[in-house]
């Protein structure tokens, strides 16, 4: 047991973990590609239109696995963040740093489609549904924590003020969603209800699920590709980076 | 609890010898209110509509001016340090700052709101609830603002960082402060919603100082 704790710390060290990183990433992104494939030819060719929506809907397959990823990459941000401040490792920091951006992306990604797929079916962009404004506000939270980030100059404190800034925001998150959520009730906001979907049918679904790994696996291959630039931005004056076969070409 | 009291005292006799500046965030207060308004017109029905929303984000905004303040001075005198050495736990003196800086920006806007809800044709009892929402969301302000003020500290365009880093953890007291004055007018009673704010409240007096204290501390290595 002792043994395989060590075994994985070993890899908490970027000189350890760059490498590592190297390998993985083509790996994942080549899954990704694959599953982003078949996932695309079953949402365009093989899932029926629907009867209520027409082709419009196929904007699920984008839309709803980004919104997962968005909010799921939140939560994993704050967990890097509560492990670097817990061990104080320095690739925590940097985890957390090269998964904002990507974050940041998927929840902007869920508002413009939410918007393209909300204008054929609600008649609106935008409506003040509980659920497209805590995104909104999501999105939010994820630029103050890349704002914060960015304006610290020293690595190291960036990387601890942007994990309090994370850890706030994930006790905050569902406050947020409730809090909005019980004001669009009170305000009787546009009378549409995404949960009232019909029940979908089980290509649907696939496609769907296929779609959310294929993001999955583009964000893992996406942060450990940063997260390789971010260690040697950092470690520029290691003697290991120096080292790199890379460097010495 | 000595050290706590001798905080405050201190930082309200700072802000004593410093008039203006709590003066500003009040006028401020006032100025913003005004100008919806000549805005959007004066028509009572809808003044009296948007009243709770408009004073409410007024009050979070005025409540924003302040905190850039709240430890900017101490950084740089250095008396900051000389408080994260002291034996008195830093929490403990972050509360007291904190509370010192509620009494200088958010009370004197639960005074004031009243006022500016006559401009606004409120009621006696919006009036009521408008106040007591506003007691029970202002310090709410002040404890999540000083997890911002201490994380940006030092920073640079720390002023416009702060807003972004902030103002969107202030939205549910937003909802549930003025949620409460429209959920007593609409006749709903505003009990819930004041419940809600007392609950956020209590969970942030727990935790905001010691989230504050960690920032500080990062701040000050």
């Amino acid at each position: 047991m002792s043994q395989r704790l060590v075994n994985w710390f070993k890899f908490a060290s970027p000189a350890t973990f760059y490498p590592l990183a190297g390998k993985a990433w083509p790996w994942f992104a080549a899954l990704g590609t694959a599953f982003a494939a078949v996932g695309l030819w079953i949402s365009f060719f093989v899932a029926p239109t629907d009867f209520q929506q027409g082709e419009g809907y196929r904007i699920i397959f984008i839309h709803v696995p980004a919104s997962w990823m968005s909010m799921f990459i939140y939560c994993v941000m704050a967990l890097w963040a509560a492990i670097g401040i817990t061990f104080n490792t320095r690739l925590s920091g940097m985890m957390s740093s090269a998964l904002a951006p990507t974050g940041a992306l998927f929840a902007f990604i869920s508002l413009w489609t939410g918007a393209l797929w909300g204008k054929p079916m609600w008649g609106a962009w935008w409506v003040w549904d509980a659920r497209l404004t805590s995104e909104l506000i999501l999105l939010f939270l994820y630029l103050g924590y890349i704002a914060l980030t960015a304006a610290i100059d020293d690595p190291r404190r960036a990387d601890k003020a942007g994990a309090i800034v994370s850890l706030v925001g994930v006790v905050n998150v569902p406050i947020i969603y409730f809090s909005v959520k019980w004001w669009n009730t009170l305000h009787q906001g546009a009378s549409v209800s995404m949960t009232k979907a019909p029940t979908m049918a089980t290509t649907m679904l696939w496609g769907m699920l296929i779609m959310a790994l294929a993001f999955w696996m583009y964000s893992i291959a996406i942060a450990l590709y940063r997260v390789r630039a971010i260690i040697l931005e950092r470690e520029r004056h290691a003697t290991w980076v120096a080292e790199l076969p890379e460097m010495q070409a | 609890m000595n050290a706590f009291i001798a905080i405050v005292r201190r930082d309200l006799l700072l802000a004593a010898r410093r008039k203006s500046e709590v003066f500003t965030a009040l006028f401020f207060f006032m100025i913003v209110a005004s100008l919806f308004p000549l805005g959007i017109g004066a028509e009572t029905s809808l003044l009296r509509r948007i009243a709770p929303g408009v004073l409410w984000v007024a009050a979070l905004l005025a409540a924003m001016l302040s905190l850039n303040r709240m430890f900017a001075a101490d950084h740089q005198d250095g008396t900051l340090e000389q408080m994260a050495l002291s034996p008195t736990p830093l929490a403990l003196l972050v509360s007291g700052k904190v509370f010192a800086h509620w009494l200088t920006s958010g009370l004197p806007l639960v005074l004031l709101a009243p006022v500016l809800g006559l401009q606004f044709d409120l009621s006696p009892r919006s009036l009521g609830i408008l106040m007591i929402s506003l007691l029970l969301g202002t310090p709410l302000l002040s404890l999540i603002g000083a997890i911002g003020a201490a994380l940006t500290l030092g920073v640079r365009g720390g002023g416009v960082l702060l807003s972004l880093l902030v103002l969107p953890l202030y939205i549910p007291a937003l909802i549930f402060g003025a949620g409460a004055v429209e959920a007593d007018m609409a006749g709903l009673g505003a009990g819930g919603h004041l419940s809600l704010l007392g609950a956020l409240l209590a969970l942030a007096a727990f935790f905001a100082p010691w989230a504050a204290t960690a920032a500080l501390r990062i701040a000050l290595e």
